[in-house]
């Protein structure tokens, strides 16, 4: 066992590319949950169509990349109308229902094989993001003694922390003010909302239009670090996951789901290594019968769901919360 | 309280007391409404009318279709046929918060405040036509800022009156029961309406703060609101109330001014029962446990 | 197969269905190379169409069918490439690549046939549908809880009658009694354990539905550890010849699951509408408050409503792995359909479960007779379920709640 080499994989992991892709999908998630009190357990159908929306613009009609990042929005937008339309008049149950069906019918959509041109099938799309790569500036990577990037992956950290930035101020502007208020009425009481002469479902929709192309972007941003979409990485498990980052770093705070999304992931990616090192080499440290190396990658998926409930359970409020202003009560 | 009586309350005496009376100045008129759950007809009222400027008092046994009619009439729940107008607008599959926006608001009997808002925010959302509710003007601060201030200072005065000044930063979930029933009250005057309606204020309120809420009450007629309150408390309805309608079994079984209601047989036989007249902590203990025996032995026999 | 990296095919004839399922190819010769064309290995289809090949670690390698090795009377259709890329992302699990395989001929089978084939298997599927619905409007009913871990439990039917089946040697009608048992033994822990006392500490519901999603991924990774990442099938029953009703073809075992669906779901309905148990169990999801505070024991109706209805839905699972395969994915592919049906029913009322359960099921499987592709039709399903909450979002036979 390296214990210096799994912490360094942690660190890397929780301040790299794929940590990002968790935050910002985690910051869509408290406006729609954290904020709002909408159950959007479809996430990774706003990433899937973010991510599927450039790519087909560029590789399969050949339209431009900046096209295909306005496509992205787009798609998301009309997403979070289709699903609220029906659902946000109704009780929050319904809204949970249709977005966990819709994002695995995408899935599916996007993976089948009847429509592979358009969409590429179980293989997904690449090609596309070459003028992304083009605009990196840096000329290496970076080697900050412990840790160290890529060039690509500099790139990547940079455009990524960026747009978490921006996100957490937009987020923070708007809930500071009254706007963010009905919101927080909404997620306590909607009726109570609705008597004092508040369009109660607008709200929502706006609600759900802004956190769902927050998770469009996320999308967007996985597309383009990954170079390539592939329809089985936006399966339910990655909706679970970033609801595990934002109730680990607290619902309805700003920073809730950028503190949340580093540890989370610094913790995920350390067991990873752990296991991976103990079931890995010709003599592994754990017997194969017991945990072979494909096994151990699902070691993160089964702490995170024991970490989820738990969580949920008992410190409803986030590891730093308060639990008094917290979204939920867990009790 | 009779010294000076308004117009309102003036003319209510010319209205004949039957079931579905005619007003002069009605700002609710309803007809036909009914609501059935299952088989049971929850409201069904033939015709209403409610009268501007004054204070009426809805009454009737528990599972009289109070709340019922509230929400029918304020969009919250529809109705299986019926129209009402508030003001002259048709309110039929009128969204609640259009209803609100109108000019009519109501509170709820099991309060619905918002618990993890503070006491101050609460009170601040109540207040109609912010620029910052917006969502384009929301994130810039300096052009809802006045505004904000302008609705705070209105909420302080609001809380100050209800006695709540001193909970101002607490959050809503910390209040009393009776604390939450003031703010949800206080925080629908907020929205300044025309037409405010009360579903059953004094539950759990206690009987100093009680007498200070019904001279609010009273002040809320006295600045030109009009009232409509449900209340199982008679003390409250003899001694604010302008006019009382009587429901029982979703229909309006009596309406008239306090008095001749408390007076009418049937209104006692269905609701208000042989003692209301008295107040039972005044009575003689003795005679009302002879009073008992005596029934007692009379079921016995 | 599915331990350490490696490429598995499956070859099936998209054309020729057995079961409901695309039928196997055995026999074929398979070649994955790297990118620069070297070989890295080669395996033959086995009964179940299935072929293995190891590899070194992840990277792109490309697949190839010798056509020369494909059954008489099977040809690729002009959509299929004898070739395929397949890019291994993470060293590990196996990575899947499937050939589907049409023969060119014409079609034979008219429309009526296959409309009528097609409604005959929607009302089956439609059957195992309702059984996972049942039981979720069940554990619904008596907790309010929409629960997310519901896929969960119709994979756990499946998973332990194969353990049963497979690897204890239980002929699979008993090993599907013992999953059924096991389902209703978890249904109890499952309350004991975890709902029972969230519901002790006054848990709300939003709250307990986050629960039930991280019980879900929970659950899920547990079975993929244990089980694999691949599909598998119990030992008996699985190819069987069809025999003809007339219009109706339908082999065996599909037969059975009809039937068990039916004594089934008609017994627990009997049961609800005449047993004390059943009519507390109405009671307490019409209204819990005044069902507690008329002396019914609350706690032990939610309890048993968690043991029927985890093994009402474990039998789904059973029937589904019977019908097709087992993986441990087939709760989650289940759950769109299962929440489709019963929102379609009205969320709670069991004779709406039942209903919407048979119109989805049969919408899924009339779907590709209709163009929609085979891959994708569970998509119907989610269209219906959307449509219907725009018009009636209590659903067919639901009822709407108190406000004030
Ligand atoms: N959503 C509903 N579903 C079924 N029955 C309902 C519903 N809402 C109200 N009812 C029934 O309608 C009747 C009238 O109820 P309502 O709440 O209007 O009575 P109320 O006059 O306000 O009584 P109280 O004085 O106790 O508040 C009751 O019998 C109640 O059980
Ligand atoms: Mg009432």
């Amino acid at each position: 066992m390296d214990f210096l080499e799994i912490l360094r994989t942690a660190l890397q992991q929780a301040l790299g590319p794929t940590a990002i892709v968790y935050v910002l999908a985690a910051i869509g998630i408290n406006v729609h949950f954290g904020y709002t009190g909408l159950l959007n357990f479809g996430q990774s159908g706003f990433m899937a169509v973010g991510a599927y929306g450039l790519a087909v613009t560029v590789v399969i009609l050949d339209g431009s990349f900046w096209l295909g990042v306005a496509v992205s929005f787009v798609a998301a937008l009309a997403l979070a109308i289709v699903l609220g339309l029906p659902t946000l008049r109704l009780r929050a149950d319904y809204l949970a229902i249709v977005t966990i069906a819709t994002s695995e019918a995408l899935r599916l959509v996007f993976g089948s094989v009847e429509m592979k041109d358009t969409f590429g099938g179980s293989n997904g799309l690449t090609g596309y993001s070459k003028v992304y790569k083009d605009l990196n500036p840096y000329s290496d990577g970076i080697d900050l003694g412990f840790i160290s990037y890529r060039r690509d992956d500099l790139w990547n950290i940079t455009v990524g922390w960026s747009l978490v930035a921006i996100c957490c101020l937009v987020v923070w502007a708007l809930m500071r003010s009254p706007w963010g208020r009905v919101l927080r009425s909404i997620r306590e009481d909607e009726d109570a909302v609705r008597s004092l002469g508040k369009n109660v479902f607008a709200y929502k929709m706006q609600a759900l239009i802004l956190g769902g192309m927050i998770g469009g972007l996320a999308g967007l941003f996985f597309a383009l670090k990954q170079a390539s979409v592939v329809p089985t990485d936006y399966n339910t498990n990655l909706t679970f996951l970033a609801y595990t980052a934002l109730l680990v770093g607290g619902a309805a705070r700003v920073l809730g789901p950028v503190v949340g999304g580093v540890i989370l992931w610094f913790l995920l990616s350390g067991l990873g290594a752990t296991f991976g090192q103990m079931t890995s080499g010709p003599d592994p440290i754990l017997p194969t019968w017991l945990m072979d190396s494909s096994q151990s990658s699902l070691t993160r998926f089964i702490v995170t769901g024991l970490a989820l409930m738990l969580l949920m359970i008992f410190r409803p409020q986030g590891i730093f919360g308060d639990r008094r202003e917290i979204a939920i009560d867990g009790r | 309280m009779a010294a000076e009586l308004t117009a309102a309350q003036a003319a209510l005496a010319q209205v004949a007391t039957d079931p579905g009376a005619k007003k002069p100045d009605p700002i609710v008129v309803g007809s036909g409404i009914t609501r059935t759950f299952g088989g049971l007809k929850a409201v069904d009222v033939e015709h209403i009318e409610i009268q501007r400027g004054v204070i009426t008092a809805l009454i009737g046994p528990n599972g009289a279709g109070k709340t019922t009619l509230f929400n029918l009439l304020t969009g919250f729940d529809e109705p299986n046929s019926g129209q009402w107008s508030f003001n002259g607008n048709a309110l039929q599959s009128v969204s609640a918060y259009k209803v609100a926006r109108l000019g009519m608001v109501r509170t709820f009997q099991l309060t619905k405040v918002l618990a993890k808002l503070t006491v101050i925010e609460n009170m601040r959302l109540g207040a109609t036509g912010q620029k910052g509710e917006k969502f384009w003007l929301a994130p810039f601060k300096w052009l809802w800022k006045g505004q904000e201030d302008e609705i705070t200072s209105r909420a302080d005065d609001l809380l100050a009156r209800f006695k709540l000044d001193a909970k101002r930063e607490d959050f809503a979930g910390s209040l009393s029961g009776g604390q939450r029933k003031l703010l949800e009250m206080a925080r629908a005057l907020m929205v300044d309406p025309e037409l405010i309606m009360l579903d059953e204020p004094m539950a759990g309120v206690n009987p100093a703060l009680k007498q200070s809420l019904l001279g609010h009450v009273q002040s809320l007629r006295d600045e030109g609101r009009t009232v409509l309150f449900v209340e199982h408390d008679m003390d409250m309805v003899r001694h604010i109330s302008d006019w009382v309608i009587v429901m029982a079994q979703g229909q309006i079984v009596a309406e008239g001014t306090p008095q001749s209601v408390m007076a009418d047989q049937r209104v006692i036989d269905a609701y208000l029962g042989a003692h209301h007249d008295t107040d039972l902590s005044e009575l003689d203990e003795a005679a009302l446990e002879a009073e008992v025996e005596a029934e007692i032995k009379e079921e016995q026999a | 197969m599915g331990d350490g990296t490696a490429i598995d095919v499956t070859l099936s004839d998209d054309s020729k269905k057995v079961d409901g399922q695309p039928a196997p190819i055995e026999g074929v010769t398979l070649t994955v190379t790297t990118d620069d064309g070297t070989e890295v290995g080669e395996d033959v289809t086995d009964a179940e169409g299935k072929a293995s090949i190891p590899l070194p670690g992840g990277g792109t390698y490309t697949v190839t069918l010798d056509e020369d090795t494909l059954p008489e009377g099977i040809e690729l259709d002009s959509k299929t490439r004898t070739e395929l890329e397949v890019r291994v992302l993470i060293s590990g699990s196996a990575t899947i690549a499937a050939f589907p395989i049409g023969v060119q001929a014409a079609d034979t089978t008219g429309f009526a046939t296959k409309l009528i084939d097609s409604i005959v298997s929607g009302i089956k599927f439609g059957l195992i549908i309702a059984l996972a619905a049942l039981g979720l409007s069940l554990i619904f009913g008596a907790t309010g809880l929409t629960n997310f871990a519901h896929g969960e439990l119709i994979t756990l039917g499946g998973v332990v009658t194969y353990w049963f089946n497979r690897d204890a040697g239980l002929p699979v009608i008993l090993a599907g009694l013992a999953a059924v048992l096991v389902s209703a033994l978890f249904g109890y822990a499952q309350d004991r354990v975890l709902w029972r006392p969230l519901r002790r500490r006054g848990t709300g519901l939003i709250a307990m539905m986050i629960v039930s999603i991280g019980f879900a991924l929970f659950l899920r990774s547990i079975f993929q550890y244990t089980f694999g990442g691949s599909t598998q099938t119990y030992d008996q029953y699985v190819a069987q010849v069809r025999h003809s009703w007339g219009p109706i073809h339908l082999n065996d075992k599909e037969i059975a699951i009809i039937v068990i669906s039916l004594v089934v779901i008609t017994a627990v309905c009997i049961a609800m509408m005449k047993t004390r148990m059943g009519k507390a169990m109405r009671a307490v999801s019409d209204n819990p408050a005044l069902s507690a505070s008329s002396g019914m024991r609350v706690d032990s109706v939610i309890r048993n409503a968690w043991i029927l209805g985890t093994a009402l839905t474990g039998l789904s699972g059973v029937l589904l792995g019977l019908n097709s395969q087992v993986s441990f994915q087939n709760g989650g592919r289940m759950l769109l359909l299962v929440f489709a049906a019963v929102t379609l029913g009205g969320l709670g009322t069991i004779w709406g479960a039942l209903l919407g359960s048979l119109v989805i099921g049969i919408i899924v499987e009339v779907g590709p007779t209709f163009g929609v592709p085979s891959s994708i039709k569970e998509v119907g399903a989610l269209v219906v379920l959307i449509l219907i909450l725009l018009v009636r979002p209590q659903g067919i036979l639901g009822r709407r709640e108190r406000i004030g």
